[in-house]
């Protein structure tokens, strides 16, 4: 089990709900997705550590 | 009866030749030490090996003449150190185009050069292009000045009529159908003969017809991106650089690859969009637009071309999971499947090649135990695995296999405009020496991991320059690469290591004795070669740091064992290995 980060703080959370929203309907019709893997991507980079990565993307897989 | 084209093929650069159809043998039978089945680049060389060590072979070809198309053009410098062994890489360099460079394009941009080293201890470059035509042409020269090989144009292998491996099998149902050995049926123009050979080497392709003789099976994933392959003559003032193009406004989401050959010739592969056939593809019309169209997006609208070659190919990663078949031995495309992108196929099978003549003569020879060839079979199906899982990422990402592959691809594509970190998922993992580290061949006593670098176990020596301008492997050439070499570092030879070196020589086991000394030396007794190293280069590159130190090179140049400190009974041990004998 990787060790969780401190996370974000709860304005900050609602302020990256915001942004994500937004960003997302900034994108052309049909490019969401293309958007989120590249987002996931740029974030995976910046995480730096493939484990906490695995262990997000399967959080993501679940209660699909 | 089989009767092969008559015509010379169609090219607008090469002037094919049609070879007289060797007679079918008089009395119905004939018998041969092996038949190499199979004259294409990898029968050719596993021929010419077989007659380096001595070994007599017959060479049959179902056609009359070289391979239809370019098909193989690009040979990497392993192969050319592979072509160099069998006498054929100064033709090559003579007309081939050596190249290190790679370019990765999307949406008009570079995002990714690979640069493959190249440095001043090499003979070769990273790369060198050339049309198969021309390779097999330089090869076919060289089985004609080896009397050992008796090459039959036109003879097919029709059926499979004996595979015995010797000993109980539990096949075996008359006591004469025990003797080891293989029968094949072989059709000729004149009618079919017989033939009976004490081991086949198939290397008729990737349809190979012994394969299916053989009933047997690969491995591995079929993926569904088919490539159109074309070969147009065009003037493009582009220099020889791998050129990739990643989903062009004219095709969109798929990939299109761009080769320099000699005379002029450039090589286009575009992959076909999803639901078209190949009948489609390969529609004159069809084929000018999308070429058209590919040279306007490299800025060369309207360019006048011709087209030479096209073909159809997919993208295939299999291997069969044993290459020894009792008395029929697979290698090349015979034995494995490979994406071409990493220019994996004919560079694949040399190497294939050159492992198993020596190992199959020395066997013939009776001075190897059997598990020689089997050692062939493990290195050479370790190596294909190893080659498809890289080749595996590549094709993923040339080729994305699921939605999941494509997002990513595309996202990568997308990112790598801005973001540098992306960039080496292009890069396309070229085929490249095979290091057989695990070989069961390799010494268990050496001293192997005492040294601080240099090549290790299963490592092909590196192709230094020496003093005079020539270079190491230039020494396991010709004579050389008949046998064993032992690469002696040291202030003096000693004469316990001649003795033993001439011991194994009485057993009929050929080894030649290099000797390398710091300062000026007289040649060393009972050295077949004395080099000096006044630079110390030779010892820096081979990470000899003490007085003496000693490599032992097989056949096909790869260590098998090294030595802080050798001795007779050190190199008797790692001699005993690396002929299975153990």
């Amino acid at each position: 089990m990787p060790t969780p980060s401190n996370g974000l703080s709860l304005p900050d959370l609602e302020q990256v709900y915001d942004t994500l929203a937004e960003t997302l309907d900034l994108a052309p019709e049909g490019k969401r997705e293309l958007l989120l893997v590249k987002l996931a991507l740029l974030q995976a980079q910046a995480l730096g550590d493939r484990a906490t990565f695995d262990h997000l993307a399967a959080t993501a897989l679940r209660d699909l | 009866m089989h009767q092969p084209h008559a015509e010379p093929r169609r090219s607008i650069y090469y002037d094919y030749r049609v070879h007289d159809a060797a007679p079918c043998p008089a009395t119905g039978v004939d018998a041969t030490p092996v038949v190499v089945v199979g004259a294409g680049p990898i029968g050719l060389v596993a021929a010419l090996g077989l007659g380096l060590q001595g070994v007599r072979c017959v060479l049959l070809e179902s056609e009359r003449q070289v391979s239809e198309g370019s098909r193989a053009i690009v040979f990497t410098r392993r192969s050319m150190e592979i072509l160099q062994q069998v006498g054929v890489s100064d033709a090559v360099l003579q007309r081939g185009l050596p190249w290190r460079f790679g370019n990765s394009h999307y949406r008009g941009q570079r995002v990714f050069r690979m640069e493959a080293p190249h440095d001043d201890d090499q003979r070769f470059f990273p790369m060198t292009n050339l049309q198969q035509q021309y390779l097999e042409e330089y090869l076919l020269d060289a089985v004609a000045r080896q009397p050992l090989i008796d090459l039959r144009w036109g003879h097919k292998v029709t059926q499979l009529l004996r595979n015995e491996a010797g000993g109980a099998h539990p096949d075996a149902k008359h006591p004469e159908t025990e003797r080891p050995g293989a029968e094949l049926e072989v059709d000729t123009a004149e009618g079919p003969y017989r033939l009976r050979a004490d081991w086949v080497v198939a290397c008729d392709g990737p349809r190979s017809a012994l394969r299916q003789l053989c009933d047997l099976r690969m491995d591995g994933a079929a993926y569904e991106g088919k490539f159109v392959i074309a070969d147009i003559r065009i003037d493009l003032p582009l220099p020889t650089e791998r050129l990739a193009f990643f989903d062009p406004d004219w095709n969109p989401g798929n990939t299109v690859l761009m080769h320099r050959e000699p005379e002029g010739i450039w090589r286009v592969d575009y992959q076909l969009p999803v639901g078209e056939t190949p009948e489609q593809a390969l529609a004159p019309e069809s084929m000018k637009a999308r070429i058209d169209a590919q040279l306007a997006a490299i800025g060369h609208a309207g360019k006048p071309w011709e087209m030479d070659w096209c073909s159809v190919y997919s993208a295939r990663a299999m291997t069969l999971p044993d290459y020894v078949h009792r008395r029929v031995v697979f290698a090349g495309d015979a034995a494995h499947l490979l994406p071409i992108f990493g220019v994996r196929g004919a560079n694949t099978g040399f190497q294939d090649a050159q492992n198993l003549a020596w190992k199959l003569a020395m066997v013939i020879r009776g001075t190897a135990g059997p598990g020689l060839l089997a050692s062939y079979s493990a290195e050479r199906v370790k190596a294909a695995r190893e080659i498809i899982d890289e080749a595996g990422k590549s094709t993923r990402f040339m080729t994305p296999p699921t939605p999941g592959f494509r997002l990513l691809r595309d996202a990568v594509l997308s990112l790598s405009l801005t973001q540098e970190f992306v960039r080496p998922l292009y890069h396309w993992r070229t085929s490249r020496p095979h290091e057989h580290r695990d070989s069961t061949l390799n010494a268990a006593g050496d001293d192997n991991a005492l040294f601080a670098g240099g090549p290790g176990h299963g490592a092909a020596l590196p192709n230094l320059r020496l003093d005079d301008g020539s270079f190491l492997l230039d020494l396991l050439c010709g004579e050389a690469a008949a046998g064993f070499s032992l690469l002696v570092f040291g202030p003096e030879l000693s004469a316990a290591l001649v003795e033993a070196v001439q011991a194994w020589r009485a057993r009929g086991v050929q080894l030649r004795i290099v000797f390398v000394s710091r300062g000026d030396a007289p040649p060393a007794q009972g050295a077949e070669r004395t080099l000096t190293d006044p630079t110390g280069r030779l010892h820096r590159h081979l990470a000899v740091a003490g007085e003496s130190a000693a490599y032992l090179l097989r056949p096909d140049q790869h260590v098998c064992a090294r030595w802080l400190a050798p001795s007779a009974s050190r190199l008797d041990a790692a001699l005993r290995s690396a002929l299975a004998l153990a």
